[in-house]
């Protein structure tokens, strides 16, 4: 029978939303879901994957070096493991993107980056050009290796059952690399990829102080804040805010754009909302050609009203 | 220390592509070509280290079309010292490039090889790991800020919802991505200069390269597009709508 070996991306304690995404990807291509877990101390992580629908078994390797895998060993990790399927499948995050192509060059395979929809278990389509085509590939390998678009496939849901969980070989650690610390930004709000509804503001919000009116709208919507490309080269907010072909991919259920023109670039990233509201006193910016609902105006005014609105509104429920 | 530079010429990110009609592909005659922005963030990231003192030479590399001359040309002007190009009109993909690269590798000997993340034509961000994994070399993907020492390099990496930093061991393998630096541009008598800088032209058979592609383009379309446009008259119009007729809220 044909199966799919899915890296899981996880923090140790909990999966990633994209895993639960990738999964269901993996689902369509047609084989049994093996789930690998490679982490330090995350048999919680394991036990997780095992609940997902589809899930058929989970491999989980555990060692003090794995805790933050280096791209090198968790390449040879899932090399080691590839023979027995035919695809190996991850998401496309910044985890995925890493190590992915290692092990597709480590097989001698082509990567097919970034899928949007499977068509067949050799046929995939993913965006190309910023998302401004699509392309449909077909893969000549004997084992396909795919990074997902998480935003293109709903996430697999946990599942009556509880898939069997294996122990693993974790392998030899290369040494080639050493993991010294990370900054990740502590957030008070869902994170930009997993908001069901997203706030952002662009170069018309005039300064990173004033993203306060946006927080406020947030905060009331329980949506993330995003920001596009101007708005952080202008500094207002820092990088990992930005929305985009250069920064993050989102498909929330509702996107408010406020002040922001909708350059290609910005479009990329989240024109696969499902409902875009646009708020701009340009009534010519292109943001409003995606938008379901146009507000043109001044946002400085705009903003609050509809914050008071939606005060007066979400309290009467 | 030499540094090897990759360089894609691409559709310039300016320029709004036109899918072909006959869905094969995408429009590239006529169309303004340029350097893929990730490579010109890592073409400066190199000149930055040699006026830095640890670079001493930088080579830039592109592969493709006798058309490439001009990116490497840029690459040039901009402050690399000679190219290399390998001639083919084959498309090639980011393995078949992996491999041409190592083999150049092989012969120049660098001691880092910095490239841009991803190309912003087929947008694949797998050239840079497919070629460190292919060396046995460690990588420093999506690079922020880079710092070289003796025997290691200290990469500061762009993760999702933040940055990570690891130490790799040299030779290494670094990609570029956005906010590493601004590249600068190049000045006039800079270009002048690089006229007469060397290119050096290669084949992927002279270098024992098998670069038939391993995917199949089925077809190239435009994506779905959405119907917008409608304009609201106020907020109340607006929350009453994402409330009853979208219903989001």
């Amino acid at each position: 029978m044909p199966s799919a070996l899915v890296i899981a991306e996880h923090d140790n304690h909990a999966l990633k939303g994209s895993t639960a995404h990738a999964i269901t990807a993996a689902r369509e291509m047609g084989g049994e879901i093996h789930v690998l877990i490679a982490g330090s101390g995350c048999r919680a992580v394991a036990e997780e994957a095992a609940k997902l629908e589809g899930v058929g078994k989970v491999l989980l390797a555990e060692a003090p070096a794995l805790e933050h895998p280096a791209a090198e060993d968790l390449a040879a990790l899932a090399v080691a493991l590839a023979e027995s399927h035919d695809h190996i499948v991850a998401p496309a995050s910044t985890f995925g993107k890493n190590f992915m192509p290692r092990v597709a060059a480590l097989l001698d395979v082509a990567q097919i980056s970034d899928i949007s929809a499977v068509i067949a278990p050799d046929i995939f389509e993913r965006p190309i050009y910023a998302g401004n085509a699509i392309a449909r590939v077909q893969s000549k390998d004997p084992v396909k290796v795919i990074t997902v678009r998480g935003t293109a496939f709903p996430s697999a849901r946990p599942g009556a059952s509880r898939a069997p969980i294996e122990t693993i070989d974790p392998g030899q650690e290369t040494g080639l690399s050493r993991f010294l610390g990370a900054e990740l930004a502590q957030l008070a709000r869902p994170e930009l990829t997993a908001a069901r509804i997203i706030v952002s503001g662009g170069r018309g919000m005039q300064s990173g102080d004033n993203f306060k009116l946006l927080e406020s709208l947030a905060d009331k919507l329980g949506a993330a804040v995003g920001a596009s490309r101007a708005a952080v080269d202008a500094g207002f907010v820092p990088n990992d805010y930005q929305v985009g072909q250069t920064g993050k991919i989102v498909a929330p259920e509702l996107y408010i754009a406020v002040g922001i023109s909708g350059a290609i670039q910005h479009l990329a990233g989240m024109k696969d909302s499902k409902v875009i509201v646009a708020i701009n006193k340009d009534e010519e910016a292109p943001i409003f050609q995606v938008a379901d609902y146009g507000l043109v105006g001044d946002l400085f005014q705009i903003v609050p009203a509809l914050d008071a609105e939606l005060a007066k509104k979400l309290a009467n429920r | 220390m030499k540094v090897l530079v990759a360089v894609k010429r691409v559709i310039d990110y300016n320029v709004k592509i036109r899918v072909k009609a006959d869905k094969t592909g995408v429009e590239t005659a006529n169309v303004k070509m340029s350097m893929n922005p990730f490579d010109e963030i890592a073409v400066e990231e190199a000149i930055r280290l040699k006026e830095g003192g640890a670079a001493t030479e930088i080579v830039a590399v592109s592969i493709g079309p006798q058309a490439c001359q001009e990116t490497i040309r840029t690459a040039l002007a901009m402050g690399a010292d000679r190219g290399i190009h390998v001639l083919t009109d084959q498309p090639v993909e980011p393995l078949a490039v992996a491999k041409l690269l190592k083999a150049v590798v092989a012969a120049e000997n660098p001691q880092l090889v910095i490239l841009g993340k991803q190309a912003i034509d087929d947008d694949c961000n797998q050239t840079g790991q497919m070629l460190s994994a292919l060396l046995g070399w460690p990588q420093g993907a999506f690079a922020s800020k880079l710092k070289l020492g003796a025997d290691e390099a200290t990469v500061t990496r762009e993760v999702d919802g933040g940055l990570e930093t690891i130490a790799v061991k040299l030779p290494a393998v670094v990609t570029a991505d956005l906010r590493l630096n601004e590249p600068r541009y190049a000045s006039l008598p800079n270009i002048m200069k690089a006229k007469k800088k060397p290119i050096d032209q290669k084949t992927p058979e002279a270098l024992g390269v098998d670069i038939a592609p391993r995917l199949v383009t089925l077809q190239v379309t435009e994506p779905v597009k959405r119907q917008g446009g409608k304009k609201l008259g106020s907020v109340e119009e607006l929350v009453e709508k994402l409330m009853t007729e979208a219903q989001v809220i």
